[in-house]
Order: structure tokens, then C-alpha cells, then sequence
């Protein structure tokens, strides 16, 4: 029992690490319709320009609060930064072709962040620093509940409701959602559709800037192809939740992680990505939009 | 500069080889000098260099002095196989020192063996390497020797009964040490109470760990490399699980001790050599490279100093100087003594010779015990 509870709690650890990366997934996808592969190269990035910032003002050994916040702001920043650059030169010229050719790209983005970063960072992991402590909050026997997981927990689960908000209850939001159901018409209506892509782009890169910060403090190695696969599972996950839903995105990272956790407990660790994302298969064949899909009212 | 110093290495030997060659015997060495390994190679190099000069300061070799051609395969399995097929036609090297990396000696290896060029590795541990032929050698130990000398630790040094394995499942060399760690440790009377996977490049263990923690080992072995076992020990630490953790020479480096910070503490793995050993021969060795490089030589270094020495004792015993008559006398190295332990050569060409077990302690390298096969 001890164990199963362990368990799950390193489940939903694990999923609202998945949480945060597959948040900016469908952000661009509710919006845009297309998926950004190269969002988890963004990530990739945060994590080295929050390293090499931390090394460079000297905080790195300096564990805290304000050297936490610090950090994900200058993340946050690199990131958005990035992401207005990659969507204004390799986005926006192809705004008016087919869907493939801005996937392709896509890909052709993300293969340049991760080899880029072999050549710029090295290919040798780095040390993320100490950001804050970890401690324990809570024991019952055996099991315990840490700091660090219910930070990236809350956090997962701040930027959702942050995301909800903004795009239901602000006038930006409304014009995001204009722009998604159709660009032409928005523009009628005074929305310029290109400065609006343009935001969507730095909400969800800093979004990416976020995670890469909770990440590195967590889980203290990065390397450049460290988006690589954590990458590919939030975007599954947000496929699953039923991409562009924000909602959506969550929950399916919280399925994602606690089915690789529970595959490993019950079933077999050499198996553990065939068969957790066998489960995402099944899920997929009764719910082919994801899981709130359909409720395309919540769309974005 | 780095290609002029490359073109220099090229046409030295070519000059002084047509001057002197009636007094000269020419080795030929390929290694990754530069490239993203390019540590490896130069380690290796300066032990091979520093193991010749000591030869010719001595009088060389059959009344002749040894010359060495190195050429650089940037750390491709392509130019290591070039670098073999040009020290052979163009520099006519009598014997070639191969590079570190398994994948490279594959490449190359085949290719001393049809001209009959004798081969020796000093560092590439993957068993199929002296696959490609009789002139094939190799003077460190393989892979899955490694699981053996650490099933033997376990069992006789700390009293493991129950040990539980964790391996990357996508690594040949992890598989290999964790199948002959099961099979010995079992061997011994030894249980094992969990036998777990991850894969390289994951962040997150804590589920394997959690199982492993259910089933209380006395020990777990952990035969990946550095960049996961650092995160893998904080995160056992973190689960409670205080056992030993073990592990092979993918423990190997500085990083280990950053990552793992110390949770990684007073855990255990097994390698080729130690600088804290007080073999006389290992003393000597850290003496005289330190006066020739100012650093303190690494595995590496000392395999290159014992592949290049090996050769050349073979070289001496040997009654010509043809592929054939140096390759017997390198198949009957025996108990030659080597700064990485007693070295001889078994009728695979593989060296048969003792480890080392360290404990991480910080940055330092704590030298506990030598393990004989």
C-alpha cells in the first residue's frame, strides 16, 4: 500500500513536469493549428541560458527564493525572445502554405536548436544549480511528499488557470480565439493577426521558460538533447488530453505520468514506453479527439 | 595550426623515415585528437609518447630506435579505418596502436588483420573487438569482466545477499556487465531481488527505485554511465534507500560527483586503474608523467604506456621484424607488469588481468581493493 501511494505521488510528479512543456503545445496548436516541434528546444534552451546566467551573476551556489524567481525570469525572457525569432523567420513565411510544409519546418527548427546546442553548449552534460532546497513536507511511514514536486505541481496547475484566464476573460484572449476560428475575419474586425500569432508565441515559450527552470531544478542534469523526449511525451500527453485544450493538457500529462509510473510498478521497466504509450493508443481509438476534444466551446 | 600540426605529423616521419630507416623502427597510432572525445586520444597518446621516449632513452629496440607515426581520426569510425590503411601502405609501420573507442577499432581492426599487421587496443573493452582476427590484441579487459569483479565485491567484501540490478536497457556495455554481475552474483548464492531497466537520456527513476526499495537489497548495481547514475543515486537517497549503490567504469568522471553531489558518496565501481594505488609501478608511472605533462595521467594514459610497451617487448623478443613473428610474440604476453595490473594475453587476444575498486569520495578516487579474475 506504502508503495502504491509512492507511487502515485511520483506519478503526478512526473506528470506535471509533462504538464508544463504540453501546456505550450497546445497553446500554439489551439491557435495556430499547427504543432511547434521546436517548443521543446525552446525548453532546451531556457535551461542553458538560465545556467549560464546563474554561473554569470554568480548565484549559482546560492540557493533560494529569489534566485529561483530570478531564473525563471531570465528564462522566461530568452525564451519569448526565441520564440518571436523562430516564429517571425520560419513561421511567419509560410504562413499561407500547406500545413506540411510548417510541420517540416518545424522539425527542421527543432534538429537545428538540439545541433546548435551540441556545437554552442557542448555535447557534455552540464550541472543545472542548486536553485532552492529540497525538503521533505510531509511523511506518513515510508512515503513522503517533497518540496520540489509540489512546486512544479502548483506551478503546472498556476499556469493553466493563468492561461484560462487570459484566454477567456481578457480582450487578448478574445482576440486569440478570433484569430484561431478564422484569421481573415479577425483581421476585419481590427485584429492584426500577425502581432497576435507573435504573442502566442511568447506565451508559450515562456511557458517552456518555466519548465525548463522547475526541471533543471529538479532533476539537475541538462544537455542539449535533454527536450528530446520529455518533448515528444507532453506532446503525446496534450494529443491525449485533446490538443489546443488547456485543460486538456494537464490532465492528459497527469494520465501520461502515472501510467509510465504504474507500468513500471506492475508490469515491466524494459517495457515502459511501449506500453504506456500502448494505453495513449487505446485511450486514442475510443476518444480520437483526446479526452476533452470535443468540447470545442473550451477550445481555444 | 591544428591541420599544420596534423600535415607535421604526416611528413616528419615520411623525411626522416627515407634518411634513417635502416636504424628505425616505425609504430604506427591512430587516435580522436580531436573531435568530441578528443580527451581520450590524447590521453592515450601521451602515454604512448611517454612509454616510447622511456624505450629510446634506453637504447631502443634491437640496436634501433622506435619512431611513431600518430595520425588523427577526429573521432569517426571512417578516418580511424583511412588512418590504419594509410600507416600500413604509405608509413609501413610495423605494428599499429589503435584508438580507445570500441565502434573505431571495429572499423580498423579488420583492416591490420588482412595486411597482417599486428593490432593492439589499449582501451576499447567491447568483447567483439578481437573478433576481427588473429593479429588482434588488446591489453585492457573486456566488458562483462567488469560485472564479475563487482559480483565478487559485493559477495566477499560487503557481505551482499541480495542485490538488485538497474540497467540501461538501450546500452550494450551496461547489458553486458549486468548480465555477468547476475550470473556470478547468483553463482555465489547471492539473490537478486529486482532486476530493473531505464534508458539513457531519462530524468526520472524514481519508479524502478521505488520498486527496488520494496523489495529491500542489501546492495544495488547500476552499470550505466555517469550522466544518469548522478540523478539515479539522488534520487534513491531521496526515496530513503541508503544501500550501496555499484557500478563499472561509465562512473568515470568528474561529473558523477557534481551531478550526484552526495548522495553519490561512498558508493562503489570498478576500473582499470587508480592514481592512489602504491604499486611501485604506479608510482613511477604518475612520477615520470607528471615531470614530462604536468597533469596527472588517467586511465587512458596508463593503457596507452602498457599498450605501447607490450608491443614493444613483443618487438624485441621477436626474431624479425614481420607481421607474423611479432604477432606470435604478442600471443604469448604473459604476466607482463603493467601500470594497469598484471597483463597477459589469452587465446582470444584479451588481456586477463586484475581491476580495481574505487569509492567515490568528492572529487577523489578512493582506491579500496584490486580484484583478480
Amino acid at each position: 500500500m506504502q508503495d502504491f501511494v509512492q507511487h502515485l505521488i511520483n506519478g503526478v510528479s512526473l506528470g506535471s513536469i509533462y504538464a508544463l512543456i504540453a501546456l505550450g503545445y497546445t497553446m500554439v496548436y489551439g491557435i495556430l493549428k499547427m504543432i511547434n516541434f521546436a517548443h521543446s528546444d525552446v525548453y532546451m534552451v531556457g535551461a542553458f541560458a538560465a545556467y549560464y546566467f546563474a554561473r554569470w551573476i554568480g548565484i549559482e551556489n546560492d540557493p533560494g527564493l529569489s534566485t529561483l524567481l530570478t531564473l525563471i525570469v531570465v528564462s522566461m525572457i530568452c525564451c519569448s525572445l526565441l520564440g518571436l525569432v523562430i516564429e517571425r523567420l520560419a513561421y511567419r513565411p509560410l504562413r499561407n502554405s500547406p500545413k506540411l510544409n510548417v510541420l517540416i519546418t518545424a522539425i527542421g527548427v527543432s534538429l537545428f536548436l538540439e545541433y546548435s546546442g551540441q556545437v554552442v553548449f557542448g555535447a557534455d552534460p552540464k550541472v543545472f544549480p542548486e536553485v532552492m532546497k529540497d525538503f521533505v513536507i510531509f511523511s506518513i511511514g515510508n512515503v513522503e511528499v517533497r518540496s520540489f514536486d509540489v512546486t512544479v505541481l502548483v506551478v503546472g496547475l498556476l499556469a493553466m488557470l493563468a492561461l484560462q484566464f487570459l484566454l477567456f476573460k481578457t480582450k487578448i484572449g478574445r482576440a486569440m480565439r478570433a484569430v484561431s476560428a478564422n484569421p481573415m475575419v479577425a483581421s476585419l474586425m481590427g485584429v492584426n493577426p500577425d502581432r497576435i500569432i507573435a504573442f502566442t508565441f511568447v506565451v508559450g515559450s515562456s511557458l517552456a521558460g518555466v519548465g525548463s527552470v522547475l526541471v533543471g531544478m529538479k532533476y539537475p542534469k541538462i544537455d542539449p538533447l535533454m527536450g528530446m523526449m520529455i518533448g515528444l511525451k507532453a506532446f503525446v500527453a496534450a494529443v491525449l488530453g485533446g490538443i489546443g485544450n488547456v485543460g486538456g493538457a494537464v490532465l492528459g500529462a497527469m494520465i501520461m505520468g502515472l501510467s509510465e509510473e504504474m507500468v513500471v510498478a506492475y508490469l515491466s521497466s524494459t517495457y515502459r514506453d511501449a506500453l504506456a504509450f500502448g494505453i495513449l493508443i487505446v485511450i486514442l481509438i475510443f476518444k480520437p479527439a483526446g479526452l476533452l476534444g470535443k468540447y470545442s466551446v473550451e477550445k481555444v | 595550426m591544428k591541420n599544420l600540426f596534423v600535415a607535421l605529423l604526416l611528413v616528419l616521419p615520411l623525411l626522416s623515415g627515407c634518411t634513417k630507416k635502416e636504424n628505425e623502427i616505425v609504430i604506427g597510432e591512430y587516435d580522436s585528437l580531436t573531435g568530441s572525445d578528443a580527451t581520450f586520444g590524447l590521453s592515450t597518446n601521451k602515454g604512448v609518447r611517454l612509454a616510447l621516449d622511456e624505450i629510446n632513452a634506453a637504447g631502443g629496440v634491437k640496436g634501433k630506435k622506435i619512431s611513431l607515426v600518430t595520425l588523427d581520426d577526429q573521432g569517426k569510425n571512417e578516418e580511424a579505418a583511412s588512418a590504419t590503411t594509410r600507416l600500413i601502405t604509405q608509413n609501413n609501420v610495423v605494428a599499429i596502436l589503435g584508438g580507445v573507442a570500441s565502434g573505431r577499432s571495429k572499423a580498423a581492426a579488420p583492416i591490420a588483420q588482412s595486411h597482417g599487421v599486428p593490432f593492439v587496443s589499449p582501451a576499447s573493452t567491447n568483447p567483439d573487438v578481437t573478433k576481427a582476427g588473429d593479429y588482434v590484441f588488446r591489453v585492457c579487459f573486456i566488458d562483462p569482466f567488469q560485472g564479475l569483479v563487482m559480483a565478487k565485491f559485493a559477495s566477499e567484501n560487503l557481505k551482499v545477499k541480495k542485490a538488485a540490478i538497474l540497467r540501461d536497457v538501450k546500452n550494450d556495455y551496461s547489458v553486458g556487465l549486468a548480465d555477468v554481475f547476475s550470473a556470478e552474483f547468483k553463482k555465489r548464492g547471492g539473490e537478486i531481488v529486482a532486476d530493473l531497466s531505464y534508458q539513457a537520456g531519462d530524468i526520472d527513476f524514481k519508479a524502478q527505485l521505488t520498486q527496488i526499495r520494496s523489495k529491500n537489497p542489501d546492495a544495488i548495481y547500476i552499470p550505466g554511465y555517469y550522466t544518469e547514475v548522478g540523478l539515479i543515486a539522488q534520487q534513491a537517497r531521496q526515496l530513503g534507500l541508503k544501500v550501496p549503490l555499484m557500478g563499472g567504469d561509465g562512473w568515470d568522471s568528474d561529473k558523477l560527483y557534481e551531478i550526484g553531489k552526495d548522495a553519490i558518496n561512498g558508493n562503489y565501481y570498478s576500473n582499470h586503474y587508480t592514481t592512489e594505488s602504491t604499486d611501485p609501478a604506479v608510482t613511477e608511472f604518475i612520477k615520470k608523467f607528471k615531470a614530462k605533462y604536468s597533469e596527472t595521467p588517467d586511465a587512458l594514459a596508463a593503457l596507452g604506456y602498457d599498450a605501447a610497451k607490450i608491443l614493444v617487448a613483443a618487438i624485441e623478443r621477436a626474431p624479425d621484424l614481420s607481421g607474423k613473428a611479432i604477432r606470435d610474440e604478442l600471443a604469448k604476453t604473459k604476466d607482463f607488469p603493467g601500470v594497469t595490473g598484471k597483463i597477459s594475453l589469452n587465446e582470444n587476444r584479451d588481456a586477463v588481468k586484475s581491476a580495481v575498486v574505487i569509492q567515490v569520495d568528492g572529487n577523489n578516487r578512493k582506491f579500496i581493493t584490486t580484484i583478480t579474475p
